[in-house]
């Protein structure tokens, strides 16, 4: 595949941010991305890993400080008018008027986008019904709840259809329910064919959307593959112990090394060992010998990776590098 | 089949491209920026209590208590201070355009007009169409209140009009200059704030409520090249003598010449803004 018929093809792309000398913060450390057109793809990492950053020059949001990127062939930094008019973004949080109505909201994006007001009203009746507004549509966005402004969010990105959708972390701080109702939401738009690139703190969340994943951590992409590939990384499910005798962690985790098949990551200052497991029968071979080398433990159990165990298995390092980027940026 | 529906989709999407949104596209997204700013309006009327209550506080309050001691009487001042004051109420509402864009612009609602196809001029230039509306109310409540006074301006009808107009355009050239002080500073009460240290020493040393002939020698010079000295001589001369007088001319291009400087600044400072 040509580079020209990639949807976002971005090469070492580098954002700084403070003034120049020892507080300038990296926040993108040179990422690459090829997203191919049709396809879901994720970004996944810890709040200021650099996810929104790398989101936000290529919606031409921020300059690009190093690299390049382009989308569908068109130049990000030297012609920024025509990339927005490909790119639809809904932000992290939303970015809708508080003061206007869901429908007065809708007319207004359309407007802006060169529909006749006739035509921007039936758009926002068309897309309030689309997301299940249309009974909230006189009411102004402050009394909207955070599910019903997000959809709007997502609804005014769609104002132009614009053939790739970038989604900055659509479910972050929703409920459970409004979560599983976003998800159904984007499905659809999958369905209709558009590319979406999606950033989240999830990893069921980039699992359950997107064909492939970028794992982002402090400004640089430590891994990419489908989310298949990066579980059989990871295991598909850890089995963490605690060791009676916190000296013998390490020989304990050259037996377990033996029998798993998989190095466990280790956390000796409190005896304990999580141990990835392609399959999680495999957990009793771990603990049967375990005991018959008479190495006791405190606690067994076994868990499906979250993102912590992701990072810890690709990084090497939890994920707590954190809000340090995002502090920087304000 | 959603491989080919996205195919095509990019394909039409990338004939319609467009390389920059015309003088049309531009107009149009400022008109419906204004729209957005006056809905805002109606809906926080608390928008219009400066321009409301500070023309009719300020006219009276001035008139009456300077009125006997610089002019020998009210209505003998009523000429000076009613043109005074209606300088002086324009540049405070332009100080609150900014304050309020300031305030506008860290919602989330600037960072989707950031990313979208649109001119980067309308986002400001559609709020600062719309606060022509208060700039209206103020100058209109200002001469009302001077008429009710029994101020009776020498221009007549036209001579008020062609004032009155002159300053609403003064006051929107000039809210260009707050604008731009909206998309530096780092708040809204830093707009503020600097609002004032710009705007007390404008209007007082001008020629607003005192000739500056009573004035020393060097804050005579000051008052003399003072814009706001200015605009209130053209408006003088507009309403109180009717005539279109060479200071009129100069108030005008003044005006045309700051916002030739800082509409470009102010666009390109908010198109950098994070």
């Amino acid at each position: 595949m040509s580079t020209s018929d990639l949807a976002v093809d971005a090469a070492g792309l580098v954002k700084r941010f403070g003034r120049h000398g020892s507080d300038t913060v990296t926040a993108v450390a040179g990422v690459d991305l090829a997203i191919k057109p049709g396809e879901v793809f994720g970004v996944l990492g810890p709040n200021g890993a650099g996810k929104t950053t790398t989101l936000s020059m290529l919606a031409t949001l921020l300059p690009i400080d190093g690299g390049r990127a382009s989308i569908f062939g068109v130049d990000v930094a030297s012609a920024p008018h025509q990339i927005r008019q490909l790119v639809g973004v809904t932000g992290q949080y939303a970015s809708v008027d508080e003061n206007l109505t869901g429908a007065e909201n809708l007319w207004l994006f359309a407007r802006l986008h060169g529909r006749s007001s006739r035509q921007a009203r039936a758009l926002a009746d068309d897309l309030l019904d689309r997301f299940g507004l249309t009974e909230a549509a006189g009411k102004q966005i402050k009394n909207y709840s955070g599910g019903m402004r997000r959809r709007l969010d997502l609804g005014a990105s769609l104002i132009s259809s614009p053939p790739l959708i970038f989604l900055d972390e659509p479910t972050t701080g929703l409920d459970p329910r409004t979560r599983s109702q976003m998800w159904e939401t984007i499905r659809e738009l999958v369905a209709n064919g558009s590319t979406i690139l999606l950033t989240t703190q999830y990893l069921d969340e980039a699992d359950q959307l997107a064909d492939r994943i970028a794992v982002i951590d402090r400004g640089l992409k430590v891994a990419e593959g489908t989310p298949e590939e990066l579980k059989t990384g990871v295991g598909e499910s850890t089995l963490q112990l605690r060791l009676t005798d916190k000296s013998l962690v390490e020989d304990a985790a050259v037996l377990v090394k033996q029998i798993a098949g998989t190095a466990p990551v280790l956390t000796p200052e409190a005896g304990g060992l999580n141990v990835p497991l392609p399959d999680a029968n495999k957990a009793a071979d771990v603990l049967i010998a375990l005991r018959e080398a008479n190495l006791s433990i405190t606690s067994a159990a076994v868990q499906q990776p979250t993102l912590d165990e992701v990072f810890l298995a690709l990084t090497g390092h939890a994920t707590e590098s954190a809000d340090q980027n995002e502090e920087a940026r304000r | 089949m959603s491989a080919l529906t996205a195919e095509r989709s990019i394909a039409t999407a990338k004939q319609r491209l467009t390389a920059r949104p015309t003088l049309r596209d531009t107009t149009s997204q400022t008109i419906t920026m204004a729209w957005r700013a006056l809905k805002k309006m109606q809906r926080n009327p608390e928008q219009f209590f400066d321009v409301i209550i500070q023309p009719l506080l300020f006219t009276a309050m001035f008139a009456y208590i300077f009125g006997g001691a610089i002019a020998g009487g009210v209505t003998a001042y009523l000429p000076t201070i009613i043109t005074g004051v209606l300088a002086q109420t324009s540049l405070t509402a332009c100080m609150a355009t900014g304050t309020q864009m300031r305030e506008d612009m860290e919602k989330g609602v600037f960072d989707r007009f950031r990313s979208l196809p649109i001119s980067r001029i309308a986002p400001l230039a559609g709020p600062m169409l719309a606060d022509v509306l208060r700039y209206g109310i103020a100058a209109t409540l200002t001469l009302l209140t001077g008429f009710v006074m029994g101020y009776r301006p020498g221009g007549g009808v036209i001579g008020v009009v062609a004032g009155w107009l002159l300053v609403v355009f003064a006051g929107w050239s000039l809210s260009w200059i707050f604008a731009w002080l909206g998309t530096i500073a780092r708040s809204a009460q830093a707009v503020q704030g600097i609002g004032m240290m710009i705007m007390f020493p404008l209007t007082f040393l001008s020629n607003a409520f005192v000739s500056q002939r009573t004035m020393p020698g060097w804050l005579e010079h000051f008052v003399n090249v003072n814009p706001v000295t200015l605009v209130i001589n053209a408006i003088r001369d507009l309403i109180n003598q009717g005539q279109l007088t060479a200071n009129v001319v100069w108030a005008l291009l003044g005006c045309v010449i700051v916002v030739a400087i800082f509409a470009p600044l102010a666009v390109r400072s908010y198109s950098k803004k994070i």
